[in-house]
This record gives structure tokens, sequence and C-alpha cells, in this order.
């Protein structure tokens, strides 16, 4: 792992430092102009929240059915990465939403699924900070519903009505744009694992301090 | 499957001997959910003319803030004893218990359900009598919806800290498709012209909803409470 560790990093950062470049460089959309560019941070940033909640959800499921403190490890992760990645979202979007509709925020079915998505996992952190001991499970029981749920909200909220660009925008991209939309997806795809593989290894380390002071003790 | 049953049934049976005794429950959370309504007419209801579309959703509200209620003190009672872990400790299946608890529950939201109709209906002018078969299909899969997620993290919460804030904390989030699909569907139903295709419509996402979640709850319940 330690030894991934730099080098990704390394790319990370460099990419990271690229990017801007290559998002100014982009053509301007016709109609939005300027305001468009949020896009290429806004969308891998939603992207990695949706993915994240499955990494966590399937995670606190496995550590549920097969008591793997591991796959434990790697919620608490994914679940933290969720709420950082969803704060991209929800900011970026309002920011976006102001120029295209005029207002900052609109109960539509996308918008309504990611902030409950984003809440779900709030909730999720404060249980596992809050609850106590033997709050993990709970915790994953939390992650395995909120999963569960996010079809639900998105289909009744579908139905009131729905104005946000639908994700076949993505296909649809002109060249200029394409290429700098995915190399902002593969950006912060990377800095995703990064970020987890990160914090899993804190969990893991934390968990090794904390073997070691029990085995002091015996 | 006759011995889930006869578990499930001796469960519910239980908890309503135990609270047909002390009517605490019962009586405390249908007083808080006529409060509620009451708050909200005194917001909502301007020169005795209440909001349009209001009623629906103050219904789904106060069933929402009387059902954690309830929820919570079921499940402070068993703690409070230490009955929960007798329970847990019983020579029977573990989603057993889970459906019998459910049960009680359901029977408890009953009631507070069947005071909060009228009242609705007379501080709010809502037509309930307009479609009672789609306003009880409404109310009862949305009540299994919202009551086999709650009872599950409830359960779960008894050995928790903090336990009264984070039931609240866990179950709003999820439950929230239980709402806006309750709201919409009662709102369809309590409109001047009924729309029963829409209620229709919602009454199904409940059903699916209840099936999804309580499928769920069943198959965690048992290595969610084992220590």
């Amino acid at each position: 792992m330690s030894r991934v560790f730099a080098p990704l990093a390394f790319v990370v950062m460099a990419l990271f430092a690229v990017a801007p470049i290559i998002v100014s460089n982009a053509p301007y959309e016709q109609t939005m102009g300027l305001v468009q560019k949020v896009f290429y941070y806004h969308v891998p940033s939603a992207m990695l929240m949706f993915i994240s909640a499955f990494v966590c959800g399937i995670a606190s499921a496995v550590f549920l059915f097969k008591r793997s403190a591991a796959a434990d490890r790697v919620a608490v992760a994914a679940g933290e990465l969720v709420v950082l990645f969803g704060i991209v979202v929800l900011v970026t979007g309002p920011l976006w939403a102001r120029k295209a509709w005029g207002v900052w925020w609109e109960w539509d079915a996308r918008l309504t699924s990611s902030l409950l998505l984003w809440m779900i996992f709030l909730a999720y952190l404060l249980v596992r900070r809050y609850g106590g001991p033997g709050s993990e499970k709970l915790a994953g029981a939390m992650a395995l519903f909120g999963m569960a749920n996010v079809p639900f909200v998105y289909v009744s909220v579908n139905y009131w009505r729905t104005i946000h660009p639908k994700t076949s925008v993505v296909m649809t991209l002109g060249p200029g744009m394409r290429s700098a939309f995915w190399f902002c997806a593969v950006s912060f795809g990377m800095l995703y694992v990064l970020l987890l593989t990160l914090r899993r290894r804190l969990e893991d380390q934390q968990a090794q301090v904390e073997r070691l002071y029990l085995a002091l003790d015996d | 499957m006759r011995q889930f049953l006869r578990v499930a049934w001796v469960v519910m049976r239980k908890d309503l001997t135990v609270e047909m005794r002390s009517r605490e429950i019962v009586y405390t959370t249908v007083f808080f959910a006529a409060s509620c309504v009451l708050v909200f007419a005194f917001a909502l209801v301007r020169e005795g003319r209440p909001l349009e579309d209001a009623a629906a959703g103050i219904l789904w509200i106060s069933i929402a803030f009387a059902g954690t209620l309830g929820l919570g003190r079921t499940f402070e009672r068993e703690r409070h004893t230490e009955t929960l872990r007798a329970l847990m400790l019983a020579p029977s299946d573990r989603p057993a218990i889970y459906v019998g608890k459910l049960l009680g529950i359901l029977a408890l939201l009953a009631v507070v359900e069947a005071v909060l109709l009228p009242m609705i209906g007379v501080l709010f002018h809502a037509p309930v009598m307009a479609s009672p078969g789609w306003l009880l299909a409404l109310l009862f899969t949305g009540t299994v919806g919202f009551a086999s997620v709650g009872t599950l993290f409830a359960a779960m919460l008894v050995r928790a800290r903090s336990r009264d804030v984070l039931l609240p904390v866990l179950l709003y989030p999820i439950t929230i498709p239980v709402i806006i699909a309750g709201v919409r569907g009662t709102a369809a139903i309590l409109q001047s012209a009924p729309d029963e295709p829409m209620a229709r419509f919602w009454a199904a996402l409940l059903l699916f909803f209840d099936v999804v979640f309580v499928t769920l709850s069943l198959w965690t319940f048992e290595p969610l409470m084992t220590e």
C-alpha cells in the first residue's frame, strides 16, 4: 500500500494542477457560457458520491453478514467520502442553478435524491461518532438501508417533475468538452481512490494500536 | 412457518397486554399527535380557512412524529426492565420477534390514526370520507413502511447512547420516500376532485417500499441483534 501511495499522490497532484488549464481551454458552451465550466467538477463529484454510497453500503453488508472488521473500515472511509464529495456537489450545483434556472435550489429529483443521500450518510457518521459502543452495526444498517433507499427517493421525486439535465448529456458533449470532462472525471476518480486507501489505512492503524494496547494490558 | 407466526403473535399479544394494563404509551402518543395537529392548525389556518393541501402533509407529519415517540417509548420499556435481552434469549426465530414488535407498533399507530383522521377532517375541512378505500390503503402501506424501518432501528438503538436523538436522525432520512408518497397520495384523495389513478400510483410505490424494507429488516434483524 505505502509503495503505491506516493506515486499515486504525485499523479493526482499533477492531474489537479493541470485540470484548471484544461478546463479553461475547453470551448465555451453556447447558452451558459462561463458558468457551464462548473460542470467539470460537479459531475465527477456527483458520480463519485453515488459510487461511494454503494461502496459503503456493500462494505456494510459484508461487515454485517460476514462479521469482517476490515469491511467495516472500508465502509467508514467510503461513508466519509460520500459526505465530502457530497459537499462539492451541493456547493457547485446551486452555483450553476442560479445562473441556469434563476434559483439556488429546486425540488427536482436529482437534487432531492442527492441531498437525501448526503443526509443519510451524514446520519451514518453521526451514529458512528455518538452512538457509543456497538454503533458500527447500527451504522452498517443505516448504510445498507440508505443504499436501498436511493431508487425510491429518485422515483418519488421524479414523479413530481424534473428539470435537471439528463445524464445522457455526457455522451453528447462536443469533442473539446468531452476530453476535458473525462480528464476531470479520471482525476477525481484517482483522488477518490487515494483518499479511500488513505482513510482506510488510518482505520487499520487505529485498530492495530488498539489491539496492541489490549495485548499490553493482558 | 406456523411456529414463526405463533411467536410473532405471542410477542404482539405480550406487548398489547402490558400496554393495556397501564395505557401509558397509547394515551401519551395520541395526546401528542393531537397536540401536533393543533399546533399546525394554529399556524396554518387563517380566518377559518386552512391552507390548501395542508391536511395531507399535517396528517403524515403527525403520524411520523407520534410514531417516533411511540417507537422510542416501546423499546425504552423493554430496556428499562431488561426484557429485550430475555426476548432475544428465547428459543425462537429472531425475525419472528421483529414481526411481533412490528405488529404491536402498527396496532398503536392504528389507534393514533383513528384519532387523527377525524381531527384533520374537522380542523382542515378535508373530505376524509371522499374515497375511504384508497385513504385506508395509503395509510396502511405508509404506516407499515414507516414502522418496519422504525422498529428495526429502535430495537438496535436500545443499546446505544443518546438513543432518543439518534432515532429521528436515522429514521427520517430513510423514511422520506414514505412521507413523500403518503403526502402526495393523500393530497390527491383529499382535493376537491379526488384523483384516484394518482393515489393508486403512490400506494403502489408504498407497497413496493414495504416489500423491500420489510425483507431487508427481516434479513438484517438477526445479525444486528446479535452481540
